[in-house]
């Protein structure tokens, strides 16, 4: 079925299809049309057609972070998951849902709140952002310090390979190592491999309490705070620091969660110095900045202080966490390709000698190096290749040009 | 293989080059006896550099190779090939850097899972995944088969860890995978795959800070549904135990006549639950466990460090405490979703008595994870064949209720014909794709894992006659 405008008639057969528009570029490059499959036998249907015809496709869930990574060498399809929106499965009892892709995460949380369970990410844009995209496109959240990351949590993935394989791995057991974990591969390749189709998680029991440990504190200072919250066995479940103006205060938060959450919090503020312990999350928490241009930090915890010195020098706004060793930055003011290129070489410097790596996750030019040198790809194409050996997944959109 | 023994002897310090049959015979299996194969030539390097000259000659040779840490593994996954070389890690055996600053340690593959903890400890540090085997098995091998213990229903296996692995690539190159590195997740998909994916040369671990308190409660129950209700009321509660493990009336009394652990007598089921984690936090789920066991005929708490040592005991001698009470037994690993093990627990006993075969059942209550013992004598004609058709039917169980074949063993050569019951067609054919990326030329530990391997070359699909890999003597048909 083709609505607005004919020109599909035929080639996606029964998989609901419209003309894309303009709204629908992802970086720029308008598809011709947008498939809107609605069970996993569509989504092969639609690759399959794909495949003979040589058409590109661009996978897409909430479309909150398709601006993120650089522009597709070409786009023919997009595939939208929005109607994949069924949870399929809450055992409450094995602390386990499986989802379709695009259930948002919003709705996956509201189902999952019932049985007083959650999926421990801090996804942001929770009402837009789908499962499919929160695993394609993933990004450690606060709590990524003490429950890992998307990877971490999944357990199970159903995915649609670019020629219309449909691909099982995992399962719906916790403990499970029968066969690759393919699940891993998925989670975090930016559409580049083929389409998640289902996801199955393990859940967390809704903590009872939550508190939350805010000071403003002096940057030199974090280092050794960050160290001590660590290391402390009031176990925090995150850290997180916020600087909006590079040469501005620095405010540092820590949650902690379960029961006897106000002692807990107490204790750790004895390792802050003043500070309040509330019952809100301060207002930047877990949030982004703009991400029109959003760069990504990682690096051992004896990076830190690195880390925050090389920040500052290069005018960029932070957020997040010294002991996950994870921030987001972002320029203060724009800039122009040239300028942002030099930001990124003269921050990765600083970085990389400290041990840590950069990313620019959204950038809206071409001319930034996004990812640096990466040990692994020549294994990474290999892998590429192997997947999709026509480059029709998301061509371009990845490390190295995958 | 002489002129391989040459050029590897060329390349390698004499004494890492093993030919005398007499000592390659010790490394004829691993922890899954049944399974032999004298090995075509050992070698024992003692860098990564070493390791990728042998990979890379293997390559040269177009001879397979198979990585063998301290050969506990309970699978077969480090089962020799008679016309290959086995690389053994047993040299390799430095903690090469301890930072708690970081909150981590990096070592050489060799290095035991328990030495990693014992260098942390005394400074409030350890490494969280904790196998049963953790004094003698290598943590390249806990990479290898993404080793879990009776704590990882709250800490989580090996692959949520470890940081970063150096690898030899099956061509011969060294790589670092990195958690930190952005791309795809290769690390990921290394930990866990057997062998199959290239060698570890070394581990960057993740170090745990100590708990702040550790509550080990033993729990008698009458019988073993009141023991599985118990569970169910604990995950129930919204707690997530450090560990809960249980044992039916057969494996205590085979953990009692080895060790003599004197759990409550009369038992017909024990719960080991251990807590951790802030004292307060601690003391709190500790009194909702109390009410939850009340079905419980005797609760016993350990008041310190040597009386939990006593209550884990008879947990952790229980399999090698079946051979008191069995001349022979089979260990099996299987998972089934945590509400369904009353079910399966029922149709085991049913097996059981239909075929005659005692079964000891052990597990990993809190994620599933069975591991029944099944016992038989094996004086007695035909009982060894029972005891393969229980433990066999034990695994369609846990695929009939949705779980898998394995928690924590791994596939190796033992479980490989089941896993297209698993797996259907396409998805090991996917599987295999990862394979060809990393080794196109299927020389890392072929035959396990998978049932057929596929040439990297071939088109999904079309499957005639012999298998090329099987004609040429690369691969068993299985
Ligand atoms: C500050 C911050 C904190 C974050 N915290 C977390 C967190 O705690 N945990 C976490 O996991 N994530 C976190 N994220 C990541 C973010 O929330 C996800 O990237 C987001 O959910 C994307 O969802 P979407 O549906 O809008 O994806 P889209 O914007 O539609 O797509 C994103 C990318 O994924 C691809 N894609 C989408 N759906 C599929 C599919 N079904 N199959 C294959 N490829 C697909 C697209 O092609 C695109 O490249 C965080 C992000 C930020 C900025
Ligand atoms: C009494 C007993 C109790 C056990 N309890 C547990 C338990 O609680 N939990 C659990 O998960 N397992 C358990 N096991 C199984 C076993 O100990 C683990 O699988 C362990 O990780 C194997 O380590 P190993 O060094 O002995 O590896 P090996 O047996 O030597 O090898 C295992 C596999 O790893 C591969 N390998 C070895 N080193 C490397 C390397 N450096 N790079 C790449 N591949 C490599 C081998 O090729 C092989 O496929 C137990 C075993 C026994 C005998």
């Amino acid at each position: 079925m083709v609505t607005g405008g004919l020109e599909g008639a035929g080639v996606f057969g029964e998989v609901t299809t419209r003309q894309a528009g303009d709204d629908d570029a992802v970086c720029g490059v308008r598809p011709r049309w947008v498939a809107l499959p609605e069970t996993v036998e569509e989504i092969a249907a639609v690759l399959r057609a794909c495949a003979e015809r040589d058409l590109a496709v661009v996978p897409a869930g909430g479309g909150t972070k398709l601006h993120w990574a650089p522009p597709p060498e070409r786009c023919d399809v997009l595939l939208d998951l929005c109607c994949m929106n069924e949870v399929l499965e809450h055992a409450a009892g094995d602390l386990v849902v499986r989802a379709q892709a695009g259930v948002t995460i919003a709705a996956l949380s509201a189902a999952l709140a019932g049985e007083g369970q959650e999926l421990a990410l801090d996804v942001p844009f929770g009402e837009d952002a789908t499962v499919g995209g929160t695993l394609a496109a993933p990004l450690p959240g606060p709590r990524a310090f003490r429950y890992g990351t998307a990877r971490d949590l999944l357990i199970g993935i159903t995915v649609v390979l670019p020629d219309g394989t449909v691909a099982r791995s995992g399962g719906k057991v916790v403990k499970n190592v029968a066969g690759y974990d393919l699940g891993k591969l998925f989670t975090g390749s930016y559409g580049t491999l083929g389409v998640i189709a289902e996801a199955t998680f393990r859940l967390h029991p809704m903590p009872p309490e939550r508190r939350w440990v805010v000071a403003e504190l002096g940057g030199a200072r974090v280092p050794a705070v960050a160290a001590a919250l660590a290391a402390s066995q009031a176990e925090p479940s995150a850290v997180e620091v916020d600087r909006p103006d590079p040469a501005g205060p620095l405010t540092l938060a820590a949650l902690v969660e379960g029961t006897a959450a106000q002692t807990r919090g107490e204790t750790l503020r004895e390792l802050i110095g003043p500070a309040e312990v509330s019952g809100e999350p301060p207002s930047w928490w877990g949030q982004v900045f703009g991400d029109d241009v959003l760069v990504e930090v990682r690096f051992p915890a004896s990076g830190t202080a690195a880390v925050l010195d090389a920040a500052a020098g290069c005018g960029l706004s932070l957020r997040g966490s010294p002991v996950a060793g994870r921030v987001l930055l972002e320029p203060g003011r724009e800039l122009d390709e040239d300028e942002l290129a030099a930001t990124v070489s003269g921050l990765r410097e600083k970085v990389e000698a400290a041990g840590g790596r950069v990313s620019v996750l959204a950038a809206p030019c071409q001319g930034v190096d996004r990812w640096g040198h990466v040990s692994g790809l020549p294994l990474m194409r290999r892998v590429k290749e192997r997947f999709d050996p026509g480059r029709r997944m998301s061509p371009g959109r990845f490390v190295g040009g995958i | 293989m002489d002129t391989l023994i040459a050029a590897l002897r060329s390349l390698l310090p004499h004494d890492s080059v093993i030919t005398d049959p007499v000592r390659l015979r010790t490394y004829e299996c691993d922890g899954l006896t049944y399974h032999r194969a004298t090995p075509g030539v050992v070698v024992l390097p003692g860098t990564a550099e070493q390791v990728a000259r042998v990979v890379r000659l293997c390559n040269d040779f177009g001879v397979p190779f198979v990585a063998r840490g301290s050969g506990t593994g309970l699978s077969g996954g480090a089962l020799p090939r008679e016309d290959g070389v086995l690389i053994v890690t047993s040299r390799m055996r430095a903690i090469l850097e301890v930072d708690l600053a970081d909150r981590r340690a990096v070592v050489e593959p060799g290095v035991t899972n328990l030495a990693i903890t014992e260098a942390v400890r005394d400074r409030g540090y350890y490494y969280a995944p904790d196998p049963s085997s953790q004094q003698i098995c290598s943590i390249g091998g806990n990479v290898a088969e993404n080793s879990g213990g009776a704590h990882c229903l709250k800490y989580g296996f090996t692959v949520n860890h470890v940081e970063a692995c150096e690898i030899v690539t099956p061509d011969g190159d060294l790589v670092t995978l990195d958690r930190m590195d952005p791309g795809y997740d290769l690390l990921g998909a290394f930990i866990g795959s057997e062998g199959t994916l290239g060698i570890a040369t070394k581990i960057t671990v993740r170090l745990c800070r100590a708990p702040e308190a550790v509550t080990t409660v033993l729990a008698a129950f009458e019988s073993i549904e009141q023991g599985g209700q118990a569970v169910s009321a604990i995950i129930g509660a919204g707690i997530v135990p450090a560990a809960i493990e249980m044992m039916d009336a057969l494996a205590i009394e085979a953990a009692e006549a080895a060790v003599a652990c004197s759990y409550p007598e009369g038992a017909g089921a024990v719960l080991i639950v251990e807590l951790d984690g802030p004292a307060a936090e601690v003391e709190r789920q500790f009194a909702q466990l109390e009410e939850i066991c009340s079905a419980a005929f005797e609760l016993r708490v350990a008041a310190d460090p040597a009386e939990r040592a006593a209550i884990w005991k008879g947990r952790k001698s229980a399999f090698a405490a079946v051979g008191r009470i069995s001349p022979a037994y089979i260990v099996q690993d299987g998972v089934v979703p945590r509400t369904s093990l009353p079910a399966v627990l029922a149709a085991i006993d049913r097996l059981s008595a239909e075929h005659d075969i005692k079964v000891a059942n052990v597990f990993h209550a809190g994620d599933g994870n069975l591991h029944p013992l099944v016992l038989f004598d094996d004086g007695d004609p035909g009982a060894g064949e029972r005891a393969e058709v229980v433990s066999g039917a034990i695994l369609d169980l846990c695929i009939e209720h949705g779980g898998s074949i394995t928690g924590e063993h791994g596939v190796g050569v033992d479980k490989s014909r089941y896993m297209p019951k698993m797996f259907s067609a396409d998805d090991l054919d996917t599987m295999q794709l990862v394979r060809c990326a990393f080794d196109p030329q299927g020389l890392a530990n072929p035959g396990k894992v998978f049932p057929t391997p596929r040439l990297c070359g071939e088109v999904p699909g079309v499957r005639k006659g012999v298998h090329p890999l099987v004609e040429s003597g690369k691969a068993d048909q299985l």
